[in-house]
């Protein structure tokens, strides 16, 4: 798995579920009008400032999406058009709701990353290889090895093919 | 091998294994499945998507407990899809407006989660459980889906932490402070994808309640689980409400842990934390002299809204007025703790020294309705988080406490511990 695109950088660390999507818009499980809160109260201005910079890669501080156990926080950040996470940790839930909901999500413990990644810069995500490229600054780092487990859940689909397969089977 | 950990012995049981070891993946049956309004939606969504039978009718539990009485025409309609969903499958553990309580203090009162059990919530203070003797874990509305249709859930055997509590608490410290504290040492991530396994003689004498509020904040330090080790306290508080069958497990001696961290209870403070992390805790007597004024105080939810609770708020609220500066809100956690705080005379405490007290309702903890903080507004707050606009407008500030440090705040309208109302002689304010 290859992913490309443009970096959106929040580097503080454990930015919380509910500034990613407030309770205040959780009586509606709507992606797209979830995604329309996207990290409000993180910054007002995120939509349109990914729009402006052309990001589709969120890099983050660590413990990124602790708190809450809404899954409400990856949909919208995945139906705002983020198409992959590159933070030094996630919180457990956050993670596991992610990998469930198909927005891949990568741990990178190198510093360098962190420290260059600027918005705008463009970076490839080899899942397979393990690195993580900003191909602005020419550097390499080394991202987490996905365990086997979850590489089997995010091949056939994400959780959902993956009940629907235990399903078929025991019928 | 040098034997097994509470959690370990748990996950064995429900794989069917005879050993289990921290970082294996499994896929785990579960006991009880249990989501909220905001929750249920999407978990019943995927649901659909999986199956058209849920795995068992009485190892669910739906609690309309969040934007409950519905707060507005979406809520409402959230309430109603997942009405029409514990109708059709005749889920047994289903619970609205009336009936309902806020769901960490209504299923261990009920008697639905038991000690042994591996329960997932879709709803991050599942992990309250862990107080019985259960394995008990939040997750998100897709697991929640797939465990309706599957009664079973995927996981990575975490490691687990050894806490050792020794000493005696001092007057007005209880369990809520003992997690501060914790939470304070070891910091909001300090225990990520771990077991907190609460130990030592201040968590045997500690009561059921304070055990619970310490389970329930686990979450707040990236646990994946808080879990105290079953005693006669456990027996007595589940015998009368547990109708099923269930298996007590503790860890054995030689038992393993990634980190073993001790602390002494002895000179523990009551303790306070700051805006914005849980984790910013500082001891009262480094509060009070700040004279830091608030605008409300909120006493209840899933963390500190058991009778016990209210008990220690009512003593410290009895012949006393709430600060005219302050609004003080008080959330029984359940209709029976609330019948029992009524029984206790302890709502005519609340009413006439100007408390607000409401149905349960887990409203103002998540900045939903029933108590929402305006710009620039503090409030000392008994519940579990105390992130940027949590409850109500990014500008205001929670300080989280216990329900003492909370009562004492509401009559004084500045921090402060049950100790300054009394050292202080009750002269007419200016």
């Amino acid at each position: 798995m290859i992913i490309e695109g443009k970096a959106i950088s929040y580097l503080q660390d454990n930015i919380n579920t509910d500034e990613i999507i407030p309770a205040r818009y959780l009586n509606t499980s709507d992606p797209d009008q979830l995604a329309s809160h996207c990290m409000e109260d993180l910054d007002k201005e995120f939509l349109t400032r990914k729009k402006a910079i052309g990001a589709d890669i969120l890099v983050t501080g660590s413990n990124m999406g602790c708190g809450s156990s809404r899954e409400h926080a990856p949909i919208a950040i995945k139906h705002a058009g983020i198409k992959a996470i590159i933070a030094p940790s996630f919180a457990r839930i956050f993670f596991r709701n992610a990998i469930n909901t198909g927005l891949p999500i990568f741990e990178c413990k190198d510093p360098e990353f962190f420290k260059a990644v600027k918005n705008g810069d463009v970076l490839r995500i080899h899942a397979d290889q393990g690195t993580v490229e900003n191909t602005t600054t020419g550097k390499k780092h080394a991202i987490q090895h996905m365990p086997a487990f979850l590489q089997e859940l995010i091949k056939v689909g994400g959780l959902v093919p993956f009940a629907k397969a235990i399903v078929k089977k025991s019928k | 091998m040098g034997g097994m950990t509470i959690t370990e012995k748990i996950f064995a049981e429900k794989c069917a294994k005879p050993s289990i070891s921290p970082g294996e993946f499994v896929l785990a049956s579960v006991d009880m499945a249990l989501a909220n309004d905001i929750t249920a939606p999407l978990a019943i969504k995927t649901f659909n998507q999986v199956s058209d039978k849920v795995f068992d009718k009485k190892r669910i539990a739906l609690i309309l407990d969040h934007f409950t009485p519905n707060k507005d025409i979406s809520s409402a309609e959230q309430c109603k899809l997942v009405r029409e969903f514990a109708r059709k499958h005749q889920i047994d553990y289903f619970y609205d407006t009336g009936r309902v309580g806020i769901e960490h203090c209504l299923l261990p009162e009920q008697g639905i989660v038991a000690p042994g059990d591996l329960v997932i919530g879709a709803d991050s203070h599942t992990c309250t459980y862990g107080a019985l003797g259960a394995f008990a874990t939040g997750m998100g509305s897709s697991d929640l889906g797939v465990a309706f249709a599957l009664g079973k859930a995927w996981f990575k055997v975490p490691e687990s932490i050894k806490f050792v509590y020794s000493g005696k608490l001092r007057e007005w410290v209880s369990g809520k402070d003992l997690i501060l504290y914790t939470i304070g040492k070891i910091g909001v991530e300090g225990a990520n994808y771990k077991a907190m396994e609460f130990t030592g003689p201040a968590i045997d004498e500690l009561d059921m309640a304070g055990r619970f509020t310490m389970c329930n904040m686990a979450i707040e330090a990236g646990g994946k689980a808080g879990i105290v080790n079953p005693d006669q306290k456990t027996i007595d508080y589940v015998k009368d409400r547990v109708k099923r069958e269930y298996k007590v497990h503790r860890s054995d001696p030689g038992a393993q842990y990634c980190d073993t961290i001790e602390i002494d209870c002895n000179q523990l403070e009551p303790q306070v934390s700051f805006p914005h992390l849980p984790s910013s805790a500082k001891p009262i007597s480094e509060v009070t002299n700040a004279r830091i004024p608030v605008d409300q105080v909120v006493i209840g939810s899933c963390t500190n809204g058991r009778i016990e609770d209210l008990r220690v708020a009512a003593k410290i609220l009895k012949g006393k007025e709430v600060s005219r500066d302050v609004r003080c809100i008080v959330f029984p956690g359940t209709q029976q703790i609330y019948l029992d705080a009524m029984k206790e005379g302890l709502v005519e405490i609340f009413i006439k020294a100007n408390c607000a007290v409401s149905t349960p309702t887990c409203g103002p903890c998540l900045g939903g309705h029933c108590g929402i903080l305006a710009k620039g507004e503090k409030a000392v707050s008994t519940t579990n988080r105390n992130f940027i606009g949590r409850m109500g407008d990014t500008s205001s500030e929670i300080y989280l406490a216990s329900p003492a440090v909370a009562a004492a705040t509401a009559v004084k309208g500045f921090i402060c511990s049950p100790a300054d109302l009394e050292s202080t002689p009750r002269r007419s304010k200016k």
